[in-house]
């Protein structure tokens, strides 16, 4: 027999976030360091304020693509060669550009870092931009967009944000662009996109691993040596939502043998002064396996194989999505129980034991995510990209501690808003659409896919 | 760099890796069972797959779920899976919450049973249909694993069914098969445990005896049936799979040799010389010369019983039809056949094998994990050591004999994805697509 005994936890050992330090380069980069030295290897991700809210209008794509042509080639070595010397050097590299910020991302061992980063400044300091590479790149975006179609999860995701936001916010368009827009982009628009938004004063470069701090500095000096000087200069966003009262969109698969479901409206900008409250909420709301709506839809229910809802947190205000997948049959069923949540959670205050759940995850769970450079790097990126200040990370944990369940009503209360809901549903509108009739969902639009 | 290793058996046969790294306050518990849908008897397919469900449900000591959520309270993370080979469960949690994992894994072990009821079977049975409507139904190609088994293993071969199961099988399993699968394969002695990251040696040995030294051993499993197989196909298999997808894709399987043996290595470095990342042959040929492809990679299942498959799997663009891309493909592995890899082309694959593979190792799971999948697959964690330097001992004139011996057309298996609109205007996929 296994003892009945349940252990208690020991005395809990210290954790910090790694230390690091922030400066700024004679060239006007912003550098921040962290030594870390459990294994030899180290991260070095560039961080540039050239995101896709930064696409101009009617451009939407042109920040992505920029990030992705940044590798196809520099005034010494083609795109082919690039990749392959980046490669014998072993190195991982990620690119790309995400709402805020276009990101270039190495991991490599340490005694290559020096060579990795070098390359990866004369790639993105001396880009040629092959009109070849960028027609290639535009037309496998547009394949990806294509793929979309059949793709329920990310049509879903897609739909939602466009049924969410405003025509003229940049955020009801796909980041990288849609098929109009990626098709209209030329060779001169990356060029241009890359010459206004590429400069010191945009720049960010973070180090994590296993590198003396005092060698960083000459190591990232000399990657950009030719680097353009410049100043911050950060776009004004508009995020606005395209209806105020609650209304539903079917996206209509037929035969699909599950609807996607997402549910939602305009959340908060990353920095609002609400943020720790709003967490807590989400991970006691849908944010954790045993939070509300999981446990009810997939555990209770068993619609579904999981249940969740996050705040997408971006500069401006990014969506607050609740988001499921459940069998055709029973998408009123669980719309009901999502909407009977949204309302229970502003009706009264979470029990005692669902707010210690949740911050004690959190809380516990905080070393566990910087175990790698990477994650220790794109930590440190987050401080860059919000403007978070640099004790951030040591007063998380506090900050978490001390939110208490009054708290999270009045962010519930403030920040979920159950007469602004959209729905968007992509499945088998046959089946579904006669379900929905007595549900409040608000007016109710059927796209023929 | 070298990861501490320490081993020791209780009594009852539960083998036990120790790593110690104490660089952060976490630790991690990692839990192999050596049981996976191989082990399933006909008519059941998607119970150890749906098992691995219920182990979340609770034991004589846990309530249902209580498992995710002391774990969660603990502030930790958790999972499961299940392979065609063994089962897992895995925890990650704050050093000072070890005991509880231990814990929690031992009651589940040794008093499962207890806590069974109909209801839970019921409800977690719907969860695992919902599973397989999202992921395999209702997904782009979600139907490749289970048509891929079914071209490249024979009839009754254990590798060959459904890892998640049909939803006739689902619906018949019962409470009496919960019960057996549970006393005859989670046992002790069918299952290894490891722990990494920051613990205290001899108080982690006391606990594992205490919590899993009382757990009777097994009464032994039933053999697999027979896994052997030849080391090709012999013959060019090819199925065309009309379906709700965008873009046609191709994977190409080869028999490939079994995982951790010494041809496994040039095998896995071919595979990588092909299609990992960007300065790959596929990749630079077929999405970057070509662009006749939007993205090609190459990987191994790594199975570690009879045979191993290597598998190319190479995404059409848009105006490329289903025949073009398989001409092309064929003629890619062809070249290869013809020409080899170069001594360059295996240190860039090398290269970039031995950043993943310390980057992996940064994780406390990722070690507990491996260390799990050594113990289980070769009762020998320690081969966690090994793998940088048996990558590097991989030479082109080793991995040109495998390509030679294996990509022949006699070893390719054609899995091809075909957009059902549209299907009719080629002629030649249409004459050999099987209707799906």
């Amino acid at each position: 027999m296994v003892t009945s005994l349940r252990p208690k936890p020991g005395p809990p050992r210290s954790y910090r976030f790694p230390s690091f330090s922030d400066e700024v380069l004679p060239n006007g980069i912003r550098l921040v360091t962290s030594p870390v030295s459990k294994l030899p290897l180290a991260t070095v991700l560039v961080l540039v304020d050239a995101g896709s809210t930064s696409d101009p209008r009617g451009k939407e794509g042109v920040a992505a693509l920029t990030a992705a042509a940044l590798l196809e080639g520099s005034q010494r070595l083609d795109g082919a060669e690039l990749a392959e010397e980046f490669e014998k050097l072993g190195t991982s590299l990620e690119s790309g550009a995400d709402w805020d910020s276009a990101f270039f991302k190495i991991t490599v061992l340490s005694d290559k870092l020096n060579l990795a980063t070098a390359l990866l400044g004369e790639a993105i300091s001396r880009p040629l931009f092959p009109e070849r590479e960028i027609e290639r790149l535009k037309a496998e975006r547009l394949a990806e967009i294509l793929q979309l179609e059949t793709e329920p999860r990310g049509l879903a995701d897609e739909k939602f944000s466009e049924f969410l936001y405003a025509d003229e916010s940049r955020y009801s368009q796909p980041d990288e662009g849609s098929a109009k827009s990626v098709g209209s982009l030329t060779r001169a628009d990356v060029d241009q996109f890359y010459r206004a938004n590429y400069n010191s004063g945009t720049t960010t470069v973070v180090v994590a691993g296993d590198i003396p701090a005092d060698a960083t500095r000459e190591m990232v000096t000399e990657a950009f040596r030719s680097w353009p000087s410049g100043v911050p200069r950060r776009q004004p966003l508009l995020a606005k939502a395209r209806a105020t009262e609650r209304s539903a969109l079917i996206v209509d698969k037929p035969e699909a043998p599950q609807s996607e479901l997402r549910v939602g409206h305009i959340g908060l900008p990353r920095k609002h002064p609400d943020f720790f409250p709003t967490l807590v909420l989400n991970a006691v709301f849908g944010g954790l396996f045993g939070s509300r709506i999981n446990l009810n839809l997939r555990e209770v229910h068993g619609y579904t194989y999981g249940a969740s809802s996050y705040y997408d947190w971006r500069r401006g205000p990014g969506p607050f999505v609740i988001s499921t997948a459940v069998e055709s049959q029973v998408t009123a069923p669980a719309l009901r129980e999502i909407l009977l949540e949204v309302e229970r959670i502003r009706s009264e205050p979470v029990l005692a034991e669902e707010l210690s759940l949740a911050k004690e995850y959190l809380e516990g769970v905080f070393p566990i995510r910087y175990e790698t450079t990477a994650a220790i790097a794109s930590a440190l990126a987050t401080l860059s990209i919000y403007d978070l200040p640099a004790e951030y990370y040591d007063s998380y944990r506090r900050n978490i501690h001390n939110v208490s369940a009054t708290d999270v009503l009045e962010a519930a209360r403030a920040h979920l808003h159950p007469d602004e809901l959209q729905t968007v549903i992509v499945g088998d509108a046959q089946v579904v659409r006669d379900s929905l009739t007595g549900l409040p969902l608000g007016q109710l639009t059927i796209h023929k896919s | 760099m070298r990861i501490p290793v320490e081993t020791f058996h209780l009594d009852n046969g539960l083998s036990v890796t120790l790593s110690e790294d104490h660089t952060t306050p976490i630790v991690a518990v990692n839990l192999w069972y050596h049981v996976g849908s191989a082990n399933e008897r006909a008519g059941r397919t998607g119970f150890a797959h749906l098992f691995e469900h219920m182990l979340f449900q609770g034991s004589a000591h846990v309530g249902a779920n209580e498992h995710f959520e002391l774990i969660q309270r603990a502030g930790g993370t958790l999972n499961g899976s299940t392979w065609l080979e063994r089962t897992n469960y895995f925890e990650t949690v704050p050093s000072n919450e070890l005991a509880l994992v231990l814990w929690l894994e031992a009651d589940r072990m040794g008093e499962l049973l207890p806590a069974m009821t109909q209801e839970k079977l019921d409800t977690q049975r719907d969860v695992v249909k919902n599973e397989r409507r999202w992921s395999v139904d209702n997904q782009p190609y979600g139907t490749m694993l289970e048509k891929m088994q079914e071209l490249v293993f024979p009839p009754a071969h254990p590798f060959q069914h459904s890892l998640i199961g049909s939803m006739d099988d689902l619906s018949a399993a019962s409470l009496d098969d919960v019960a057996q699968f549970f006393s005859t394969y989670y046992t002790p002695d069918n299952a290894v445990l490891s722990v990494a990251g920051d613990f205290e040696p001899s108080e982690t040995r006391r606990l594992v005896s205490e919590y899993f030294g009382p757990i009777p051993r097994g009464k032994g499993k039933p053999p697999l049936a027979p896994m052997g197989l030849p080391p090709i196909f012999g013959e060019h298999r090819r199925e065309v799979v009309y379906d709700n997808v965008s873009l046609s894709r191709i994977f190409m399987a080869f028999r490939s040799p079994v995982f951790g043996s010494e041809d496994y290595y040039a095998a896995s470095v071919a595979a990588a010389s092909l299609g990992l990342r960007r300065g790959s042959r596929l990749h630079r040929s077929l999405v970057r010369e070509k662009q006749v492809a939007a993205d090609a990679t190459a990987f191994t299942f790594d199975l570690a019983k009879a045979t191993d498959l290597l598998v190319v799997d190479v995404t059409a663009r848009p105006e490329t039809s289903a025949t073009q891309l398989e001409e092309e493909v064929e003629s890619e592995i062809d070249r290869l056949c013809r020409d080899g890899v170069s001594e360059a082309e295996v240190r860039r694959a090398t290269s970039l094998i031995e950043t993943d593979l310390t980057a992996s190792l940064q994780s406390a799971g990722e070690r507990a994990d491996r260390l799990s999948m050594f113990a289980t697959y070769f009762e020998e964690p320690g081969l966690i050591n090994d793998q940088i330097d048996r990558y590097r001992a991989v030479t082109a004139q080793k991995v040109n004999e495998i390509i030679s011996s294996r990509f022949g057309e006699n070893n390719r298996a054609n899995l091809i994805y075909v957009p059902r609109e549209g299907v009719e205007a080629d002629s030649v996929l249409a004459a050999a697509a099987t209707a799906d």
